[in-house]
């Protein structure tokens, strides 16, 4: 028997309507602001009814824009390949790292592996300047700053103690009982590891991987700290590019939309995993 | 088998060697990390007892707790400290609430309901400091679409994030609407879990709603809201990207929450000790709300994994 009432169903659903307005509308007027020209965007009162037009989005792709006051070099581009250089490099070298350390900490009990997981994850608290700025005064003295090499090794911080954890928590979950089945057979370890553990977690191991690279992207303090203007990621970059361009708000709002694309299109192939990630398994979707 | 002779016993000895030795193989990189975290970590406790500027490198000096007994008599720390925590309870309860209500209004499964759980997963994937940025073009004085609504209710020169009396509120309004989708899919979950008997035993005995929410449906939310509050109460204390991007900590000092303070402390003043000092003060409130949380935690995951 259903309680709910008319009233209140409808009480629901505005409620909701609400909610969905709320959380919709920011990203559905800069995807609109993207496409208007400088001179609607300033018109006021802001309206909807508009001639929509591709230049933002053709003056970032080709690194060029003409304004009244001449040519503009814009290179957002490059900060966008940034951001997908270091985010795919970094999730696959913390998996390539992570997922045998996972197997080696669910597998054998062995009190190194409990104090590892233990500082890595009291880590994931601990404010990320306390190691950045120390870090900055190492890698100048090292040459690293600026580099990809140190940024991916930073960025290490970010995707293996999340990788680590996730896919620690889906290896305890599966028997041993099969791969001891198969070690008996007579492979070895890493066949066995290979064949039987990785396949059977790949759930695991593929949500850990979507995640890494969705925090991985969306990252902004260890790019500023770290990084300078040719090689940093979108995050750094937009910002950088407001306070550079000032006035040009249309390609502002294209360059945020063309940030932000990747991370929406991923999250939709996690999101069964993204509860279960997020809480670090405390809570499973 | 006979006997073996010596080469048949190597063998079998070196595959033990490598059995005993592979756990600590393979979890290398991870110690390495670690080790990656601790040295800066350590060289962070180092430099803040020291007298250390960047800009003044002759003047660099041990200096024992100086730093840290300066903050004391200092109106900044004072001043970050307040503003750290006004910012974080804030934002935590304005999100619990929210993403409660949320979570409640899409508890029943339906198409609809999983349809919008997923559309409000997407601020949640948005980077803050661009985030931020959206909001910073919405609220613009001169054609900011929302200074435009606002001054039709009766707020005609609204300056958002530029204005001392209003930044703190445009800053908390684009956290919560990044992180309240947190609060909403981990409470969701947790609402879908919840047993289905007490519910219906309250339905046939007609108990009030507000009964059922308080007595029934909060106790048993518990957990939950617990690993929520403390997940974004130690993310919130921390916030950066947000602020900084949309006012670099300002205007004034209105929002010097501690990271963005260490930040200016360090990049605009060069002033390492100090900040060394003020992320150690940091580090030491979150390490101590974590460690509760953790040292429970590890308990719940051992017992659902029954270690031997």
């Amino acid at each position: 028997m259903d309680h709910t009432s008319t009233f209140e169903r409808i009480l629901r659903g505005v409620l909701l309507a609400i909610v969905v307005i709320f959380f919709m509308f920011p990203i559905f007027w800069i995807l609109l602001m993207s496409f208007q020209t400088n001179e609607s965007i300033l018109r006021m009162p802001p309206s909807i009814v508009f001639t929509p037009t591709f230049d933002n989005y053709i003056a970032l792709v080709t690194g060029e824009m003409r304004t009244a006051a001449g040519s503009l070099q814009l290179n957002f581009m490059q900060n966008l390949w940034n951001s997908i250089l270091l985010s795919s490099v970094s999730v696959a070298v913390a998996l390539v790292l992570g997922v045998p350390a996972a197997y080696a900490f669910a597998r054998f009990k062995f009190r190194l592996g409990e104090d590892i997981a233990f500082t890595l994850l009291s880590f994931r608290f601990a404010p990320p300047l306390l190691v950045l700025l120390p870090l900055s005064l190492y890698f100048k003295s090292l040459g690293l700053t600026n580099t990809y090499i140190g940024l991916i090794w930073v960025y290490q911080l970010i995707c293996l103690p999340l990788i680590l954890w996730i896919v620690r928590g889906y290896f305890e979950d599966l028997s041993p009982d099969i791969e001891h089945a198969h070690r008996i057979a007579g492979y070895s370890w890493f066949q066995t590891f290979r064949k039987i553990a990785i396949p059977l977690a790949l759930p695991g191991i593929a949500a850990a991987g979507l995640l890494a690279f969705i925090f991985a992207w969306n990252n902004f303090i260890f790019a500023l700290v770290l990084a300078s203007a040719d090689k940093q990621p979108v995050t750094v970059g937009a910002l950088a590019f407001v306070t550079a361009s000032g006035i040009q708000y249309g390609q502002i709002a294209a360059a945020i939309v063309l940030s932000v694309i990747p991370t929406f299109v991923l999250a939709m192939f996690a999101q069964r995993y993204l509860v279960e990630g997020l809480s670090l398994g405390a809570v499973k979707g | 088998m006979t006997a073996g002779t010596a080469q048949d016993i190597a063998p079998a000895r070196q595959g033990r060697f490598l059995r005993k030795a592979l756990p600590y193989l393979l979890s290398l990189p991870a110690l390495l990390m670690c080790i990656g975290i601790l040295i800066p970590f350590f060289t962070a406790v180092y430099y803040s007892m020291l007298r250390y500027r960047l800009n003044l490198p002759a003047m660099k000096g041990f200096i024992w707790f100086d730093n840290y007994i300066n903050f004391f008599t200092d109106p900044k720390f004072w001043n970050t400290l307040k503003i750290s925590l006004i910012y974080a309870g804030l934002t935590v309860v304005l999100e619990l609430i929210l993403g409660l209500v949320i979570a409640m209004l899409l508890q029943k499964r339906s198409r609809v309901n999983n349809f919008i759980s997923i559309l409000l997963l997407l601020p949640l994937m948005t980077a803050p400091a661009l985030a931020a940025l959206m909001w910073k073009l919405m609220t613009n004085p001169n054609f900011g679409i929302l200074s435009y609504l606002v001054s039709l209710i009766g707020f005609p020169d609204m300056k958002w994030g530029s204005d001392p009396s209003t930044a703190l509120f445009t800053v908390v309004l684009v956290d919560m609407w990044v992180y309240t989708p947190f609060m909403m899919i981990l409470l969701l979950a947790g609402l879908r879990s919840l047993p289905t008997a007490p519910f219906e035993a309250a339905a046939l005995d007609d108990v009030p709603r507000s009964f059922v929410f308080f007595r029934i449906t909060l106790p048993m939310l518990m957990p939950y809201l617990l690993t929520a509050t403390l997940f974004r109460l130690l993310d919130s204390i921390q916030q950066f990207d947000i602020i900084y991007a949309m006012t670099q900590g300002g205007p004034g000092d209105k929002l010097l929450v501690f990271q963005v303070q260490a930040y200016l402390d360090f990049f605009q003043a060069t002033n390492v000790g100090r900040s060394a000092a003020l992320m150690i003060i940091l580090w030491a409130i979150t390490y101590f709300l974590s460690n509760i949380f953790i040292k429970q935690w590890l308990k719940l995951r051992e017992k659902a994994h029954g270690v031997a």
